[in-house]
């Protein structure tokens, strides 16, 4: 799709990194426990999981490399942009912490990723219709195995149950910057391009709170102080770290070929 | 040789899905179309799944077949519109699948967050076709795959699940 109003092209390449930023840092972290995971299946779920992220965030690359002029590649987004021009949401790049924690990180990025692709495949952009199309698909496997998994943490032993507790408690001031929006929302949301996510805060806490009853955890509360700053390049300190190990092979070979 | 765009569907019919060897690429669903455009012909095939990384090597086999059977100049398109669902599967590829060990995809269900929270697939398994069934992985050796397990017979198997 070309654009020929600039200041709404800018926007949709922004809105495209973001989504593209949000799903390669989190398949990255997810792929540090290959070869790590608890179990066998579990390492095969979480580098699955990784691996449709992965894929999802080639697509949202390589559609902003378009938008940015014809000398960016993908790669070159993905492995020569510094921290603080990366614009995920600081849920993601948080530390995979014991096995409670990676899944608790990701239950509250599926429910987030259903209800933004619920309404994503309606785009009046038809290139980021047709990756939603295909990936909310994907995201479906996603949300049935953290489900799965807090019902089988949180209803184990009293210590999965408390090790959830703790990933609850740590995680849950990282949930609000799902729903952050700014000048770039609002003119897309305008354009029919992205959706109002403001409107889907109160289904996504629902269905986050119902699922943590289910789980024999408490009720949290979604009004209180959250984190924020990733959409705009500020970090926490886990990004840095993540970035230097996965941009050092490019970085110091810059013509390096599979 | 008048290459038809019939003749290079009829081709193409040899290629076979990496992971899958026994399905062809037109079986999966994979295979959307192919014509002539002027002397070049040009093949669309869509990912199974986003990451799907037999992709690469899809493309590598469809330029290589039609190159051993004379035609020269190809083009391989991705598209990603429509998505690729299971429902594309022909009987013939479900029936293979099922006779290697692999529960075959069913019909998909209507979208929701209820019914993804709730509702697990009830597969029956394809060496006693008993319902007894239940999954004890959401993902196996493939992404498109998960883990079962039929009480009946004691045997774990695979389910190509409904995308």
């Amino acid at each position: 799709m070309t654009y020929t109003d600039e200041k709404l092209k800018d926007a949709v390449r922004e809105y495209t990194l973001r989504l593209a930023d949000d799903r390669m840092i989190l398949s990255h972290r997810l792929s540090e426990l290959c070869g790590h995971g608890p179990i066998l299946e579990e390492d095969i779920a979480t580098t699955n999981t990784a691996l449709d992220l992965l894929g999802q965030a080639k697509l949202y690359y390589e559609k902003a490399a378009e938008l940015t002029n014809e000398n960016t590649s993908a790669d070159d987004l993905v492995f020569f942009r510094n921290e603080r021009e990366y614009t995920n949401v600081q849920l993601v790049e948080q530390d995979n912490g014991d096995f409670a924690f990676t899944t608790f990180r990701q239950l509250l990025f599926d429910v987030y990723d259903i209800l933004l692709y619920s309404e994503l495949i309606n785009s009046k952009d038809e290139g980021l219709k047709a990756i939603a199309q295909k990936a909310i698909k994907e995201t479906k496997y996603h949300l049935r195995h953290s489900h799965d998994w807090m019902l089988k943490l949180g209803g184990g032993t009293e210590e999965s149950n408390r090790r959830l507790k703790d990933a609850v408690d740590w995680f849950w001031n990282y949930s609000g910057e799902l729903f952050y929006s700014d000048e770039v929302d609002e003119l897309l949301i305008k354009e029919g391009i992205a959706p109002d996510m403001s409107k889907k805060r109160d289904e996504y806490y629902k269905t986050v709170n119902k699922i943590l009853v289910e789980s024999e955890l408490d009720e949290m509360d979604p009004e209180v102080w959250m984190h924020s700053g990733g959409r705009n390049g500020r970090h926490s300190e886990y990004l840095g770290h993540t970035l230097a190990t996965m941009q050092y092979l490019p970085r110091s070979m810059p013509d390096a070929k599979w | 040789m008048v290459i038809t765009e019939e003749k290079i569907l009829e081709i193409l019919e040899n290629v076979s899905d990496p992971e899958i060897p026994y399905l062809s690429i037109a079986d999966m669903g994979i295979l959307r179309g192919a014509k002539l455009v002027g002397d070049v012909v040009v093949v669309t095939v869509t990912p199974t799944y986003s990451g799907c990384p037999a992709m690469y090597e899809i493309r590598k086999r469809i330029v290589e077949e039609l190159k051993d059977n004379g035609v020269e100049k190809v083009k391989v398109e991705t598209v990603l519109s429509p998505a690729w669902t299971t429902d594309w599967m022909n009987d013939k590829a479900k029936e293979k699948l099922k006779k290697s060990g692999i529960a075959p995809p069913g019909k998909t269900d209507e979208f929701s967050i209820e019914n993804i929270l709730n509702k697990t697939d009830s597969v029956a398994c394809p060496f006693c076709d008993s319902d007894n069934t239940e999954m004890r992985a959401e993902f196996s050796a493939t992404a498109c795959k998960s883990l079962y397990f039929c009480n009946n017979c004691d045997q774990p198997f695979e389910h190509f699940k409904c995308h």
